[in-house]
């Protein structure tokens, strides 16, 4: 009996660990999505933003400790808001100064977003130098939940997972439930008639860059318990991302939870029964296969142009 | 002919009969006077009456930066010293930077520039075996020289190199054999990242362990170098319950890897673990207090207690910082330039051959890893230390080896 | 002799840019440069190919291909395992456990060669896989996405996450790539020394030759009907598709052509630089192929080799004296050519610097500037 309850703890230990992954991909990818939807832009410098939250956070943490230990505990909550409003801003300079003049033409977007993140690693790197820095996590975070023998969940996947929920759901609540959200879908469905009856088309695209920017910014405030952070530490997840948003098919979060929870899986179990490398190369070779039959993603209200 | 050629042809003639005559009479002179260029110098190397310029190739910029900016810093510091005492041979160290940008071709483009257009007595630098091999045949073509600081797998061994850096062997049977009888330990679970180093050294250490030190091996994986989730791997070590994770994962999967290792319970209470890849400046990025007591296996320690370390630590934290950490790599590349130094002096010459030749059985009393010795194929007779994780991110010599010679092409580990 | 003149030469104005950039090439570059530096202009130009090859794809076809490096790293690779087998002869390599076979798949334990790596021992069957290859690869994914009519962007980024695989299966299958090292130290080719000077000076013709030769195809294939069908596709895909024409094949040529024309380059790098790694098959290295067209002036191909000297000769030169500022300035020129100057160099010229010269040369603007008129 003693296998089947270590095989119990190893199968939930190996579930959670999928989830776990899964709250990754589907942090970063949400905040492309919410682009790639609304705009039809692939933001090449997503990774960038997600530096943006990590670095942010260590700031944070780094003041905490020099000015105000008695908030070591609780800063970690501050960094999230911080690394949001942090990246939200940068996103929001970024579009006025440069995606909403490209407006039409997303090929060049995916360009110059992808010289806007040459920089932005050469300014990490000017900035914070050229070495990989951490920030110190709070106690609360470390270590694992021990539900019963032999089975560690680890506290920080916990987070991330309460993190991702929150997150996803407040997106859903501001697209389907706000009057900002209505504008969003609008434009998103059929931008002429949008501009026609008021929606300023602009200001709403605006927005959504900022806010998809934001999201990143947290999902990297969210990585510093996983990993640490350096300059080119968001080129390590791009790739993923968007696979992840294509896969989903654009315009539809669902499609994209859905692709990120395939995407996960797979690759947690196929790893479990061989080896790392070979797992991510038949993971990213599958999800080209659907794509090659199924262009449009998993969940496409009408085929991307 | 002008009157202008003429004035010079009879000037070059004064010049080279003063420095004959100059060359003719130092001999009997102290050493700190300066060789006459023409003898020091016979292949055209960028070397003048009072400097020599040598080449630096290392990655400035890119994922390699991390790492690699440790070894500038270091070799910068022994050619500042080397320049105080008086330089070589009366000549002043003047470098050449060029960046690799962690970009394999781009080393091979500068090893070129350095040693063709620039002609440089010699380069430090490297840091991967993929820079290291894309240089190699540029090195080996010009006949110029490398002194390559970081621990490898060894299996090369080349005339154009001095590898001041560990071998597999050296790094890895001193600590295997240590925790076998010290920790009791019999099986063994290899983590590697997957590219040539941790793969060799992980045969080799999977040939001493199932051979020698009769254990056994319950599970050997490899992970794509800047691979973040290492969930399933630590679920199937959970799995497996080895006495001992034998770990040599690099670059970012590091940090990843023992973040993670700790937030799934692992500390170093409950498991062994012993690494060849993680040294000070990745304890910067893992943080002290989740790789507790776990073991690496290095020739190296910051914290290692002799005269010649405490000098080097304080030169180098008065230089750059004091929060600044010395890695084993750092150490290594700081010893390349002392190295050739010994070599031009013993050769009285900068030419590469003569400089080679003279090369076997240098030692180096003044190093900051106590003592080192050049072995006829181009490595260090070294000393192999095992150290435990400390919560600051040091770590506590556990074991110290003899001097162990460097085998880079061991028998029975191919 | 007017098919030449007007197909493979372009016209008027056509030749007199190609006799420009041949005169640069052939004759300024070898009269003025050391072999070192000479042999850096090489490796540019093999790079060239692929911004060739993108002008056709993706300034004419509207096809963004960011997975160039694939077929430039596969024809590289194909030609790098010739080379490496022949340097690795059972002499030189007797220091090994098993001799005759290349050095990595030594350190690998493997003992004999893999079956992929037997059509290698030819040189004519090498020359056909280096295009062969990646054609194929080319023609598959082409097929697969454009008969489906898959959207651009889409398109680019499955394009990436090919290249991100191809990268990583290189990298992880190290007994029979090299891994990440590449292959390295290649040393003749059927006894003829690549490294020396001589040799380097007749890859360099060759290498140019090669790229004329792949201009002037592309000059067939823009001035033919295909070219203006390819033109009309880019700006108004329905259109055409209504008109009868079967838009998925002309891009799945247009595709394969780049994909072939790119692996001549990856072939003539490796026999320049003597060696192959999988850097230059992942995504980063792809999207820099793309800025060298796009500095060029995407839709130039004379303007595709100006784009790739300058970009190069600007990282190697800023890299040296600038180290931390190059990012800022590679950076920066992505986002200011494609803001600004969307048709590149080749664009500026076509507006600005005819008119100037015109004025530059007085009397005889007339004769230039209708020259200059014609074509493109």
């Amino acid at each position: 009996m003693d296998w089947l309850s270590e095989f119990g703890g190893i199968l939930m230990m190996q579930g959670f660990n999928g989830l776990s992954v899964f709250c990754v991909l589907l942090l970063m990818a949400l905040g492309l999505a919410i682009i790639f939807g609304q705009m039809g832009v692939i933001n090449m410098a997503h990774g960038e933003f997600l530096t943006i939250g990590a670095y942010s956070t260590y700031m944070l943490s780094k003041l905490t400790t020099e000015y105000a230990p008695a908030l070591q505990p609780y800063y970690f909550f501050g960094a999230i808001v911080v690394a949001f409003v942090v990246a939200y801003g940068i996103g929001y300079l970024v579009e006025r100064l440069m995606i909403s003049h490209l407006y039409k033409r997303p090929l060049d977007t995916l360009l110059a977003t992808w010289g806007l993140s040459l920089i932005m690693q050469q300014s990490f790197r000017s900035i914070f130098g050229a070495k990989e820095v951490s920030a110190t996590l709070p106690d609360w975070l470390m270590g694992s939940f021990q539900p019963a023998e032999g089975v560690d969940i680890p506290l920080n996947g916990l987070f991330m997972m309460a993190l991702t929920i929150v997150l996803t759901g407040a997106i859903f609540i501001l697209l389907y439930r706000s009057r900002w959200g209505l504008q969003v879908r609008a434009t998103m469905q059929n931008r002429l008639m949008s501009g026609a009856v008021g929606i300023n088309t602009r200001k709403v695209d605006r927005t959504t860059f900022a806010l998809g920017c934001g999201v990143a910014g947290v999902a990297g405030a969210a990585f510093t318990t996983i990993g640490s952070t350096g300059p080119t530490s968001g080129s390590l997840y791009i790739v993923d991302t968007f696979l992840t948003v294509v896969f989903g098919g654009a315009q539809s979060l669902i499609g994209t939870i859905v692709s990120a929870f395939t995407i996960a899986q797979a690759q947690s179990t196929l790893e479990f029964f061989l080896t790392g490398s070979m797992a991510k190369v038949l993971t990213l070779s599958i999800v080209i296969l659907i794509l090659l039959m199924r262009p449009q993603g998993l969940f496409a209200t009408k085929l991307r142009k | 002919m002008s009157d202008h050629s003429i004035k010079s042809a009879g000037r070059r003639k004064v010049l080279a009969g003063l420095a004959a005559a100059t060359a003719i009479a130092l001999p009997g002179m102290s050493f700190a006077a300066a060789p006459a260029t023409a003898a020091i110098n016979t292949t055209k190397l960028a070397i003048t009456d009072t400097e020599v310029t040598v080449g630096q190739l290392h990655s400035a910029t890119g994922t390699m930066a991390i790492s690699e900016t440790g070894s500038i810093q270091a070799e910068r510091l022994a050619i500042e010293q080397i320049n105080a005492m008086g330089g070589i041979l009366g000549r002043k160290i003047k470098i050449i930077q060029e960046d690799g940008a962690s970009d394999w071709p781009t080393f091979a483009e500068k090893a070129k520039k350095l040693l063709v257009s620039d002609r440089v007595a010699t380069i430090f630098g490297c840091w991967t075996s993929a820079s290291r091999k894309a240089v190699l045949p540029v090195v080996e073509k010009e006949n110029g020289l490398l002194y390559y600081p970081t621990f490898y797998e060894g299996l090369e061994q080349s005339k154009n190199v001095i590898y001041t850096g560990q071998e597999a062997t050296q790094q890895i049977l001193a600590g295997l054999d240590w925790i076998v009888k010290e920790k009791k330990a019999k099986t063994f679970f290899l983590v590697g990242s997957d590219y040539i180093w941790p793969r060799t050294s992980n045969k080799i250490a999977r040939k001493h362990i199932e051979n020698v030190v009769k254990g056994e091996v319950v599970g050997e994986e490899y992970y794509p170098l800047g691979n973040t989730q290492f969930g399933s791997l630590i679920n199937k070590i959970k799995l497996k319950k080895p006495d001992v994770i034998f770990v040599d994962i690099v670059g970012g999967s590091t940090v990843a890897f023992f973040k993670q290792l700790k937030a799934a319970g692992v500390t170093g209470k409950t498991q062994k673990v012993l690494t060849l890849s993680v040294t000070e400046d990745e304890m910067l990025g893992i943080g002290g207090e989740n790789a507790e007591g776990f073991f690496s296996s290095m020739k190296y320690f910051q914290s290692l207690d002799n005269a010649n370390n405490k000098k080097f630590v304080e030169a180098f934290k008065a230089k750059y910082g004091a929060n600044s950490v010395i890695g084993d790599v750092t150490q290594a590349a700081y010893l390349g330039p002392w190295l050739w130094k010994a070599a031009v002096e013993k050769a009285g010459s900068f030419d590469v051959d003569k400089v080679v030749a003279a090369s076997p059985g240098i030692e180096l009393k003044t190093a900051p890893e106590s003592y080192v010795k050049l072995h006829e194929n181009h490595h260090l007779w070294s000393k192999t230390r095992i150290g435990e994780v400390q919560k600051n991110g040091q770590f506590k010599i556990v074991f110290e080896s003899g001097l162990i010679e460097p085998n880079p092409f061991p028998k029975g580990y191919q | 002799m007017n098919f030449i003149f007007e197909k493979l030469l372009g016209g008027k104005q056509g030749t007199i840019g190609l006799l420009v950039l041949c005169f640069l090439l052939l004759v300024v570059f070898p009269l003025t440069l050391d072999p070192f530096r000479l042999n850096m202009i090489g490796k540019y130009l093999s790079y060239a190919f692929v911004a060739v090859g993108l002008v056709l794809c993706w300034g004419y076809g509207g096809i963004l291909s960011l997975g160039q490096g694939v077929f430039f790293g596969l024809g590289g690779y194909c030609m790098a395992m010739f080379l490496k087998l022949e340097a690795s002869d059972p002499i030189s390599t007797k220091i090994q456990t098993t001799p005759g076979i290349p050095d990595f798949m030594d350190w690998n334990q493997i003992t004999e060669l893999p079956n992929i790596w037997l059509p290698f021992q030819s040189l004519s069957l090498t020359f056909l896989l280096v295009i062969a290859v990646p054609v194929v690869l080319a023609f598959i994914v082409g097929v697969a996405m454009f008969k489906r009519r898959v959207g651009d962007v889409y398109f680019s980024i499955v394009t990436q996450a090919i290249a991100a695989i191809l990268a990583i299966l290189i990298i992880g299958r190290q007994g029979w790539t090299g891994g990440v090292n590449g292959i390295t130290d290649l040393k003749t080719m059927l006894g003829w020394d690549i490294r020396t000077d001589s040799a380097r000076l007749i890859l360099y013709f060759a290498g140019v030759g090669l790229l004329v030769a792949s201009i002037m195809f592309g000059r067939f294939v823009l001035t033919s009907k295909l070219g203006r069908l390819l033109v009309a596709m880019r700006d108004k895909e329905e259109r055409v598709r209504f008109s009868g024409y079967d838009v998925a094949n002309f891009k799945v040529f247009v595709f394969c052509a780049a994909a072939g024309i790119s692996a001549i380059g990856g072939a003539m790098f490796t026999l320049q630089v003597g060696f192959m790694s999988p850097s230059f098959v992942g995504i980063v290295p792809s999207i820099e192929m793309v800025i060298y067209a796009a500095v060029g002036g995407r839709m130039s191909l004379l303007g595709a080799v100006y784009g790739t000297l300058l970009v190069n000769y600007g990282k190697t030169y800023f890299s040296e004296t600038v180290p931390e500022l190059w990012l800022f300035l590679m950076g920066g020129l992505f986002i200011v050519v494609v803001m600004y100057f969307p048709n590149g160099l080749a664009g500026l010229y076509e507006s600005h610097g005819k008119k100037w010269l015109a004025k530059l040369f007085g009397s005889k603007s007339k004769l230039t500037l209708s020259a200059m008129e014609a074509s493109k």
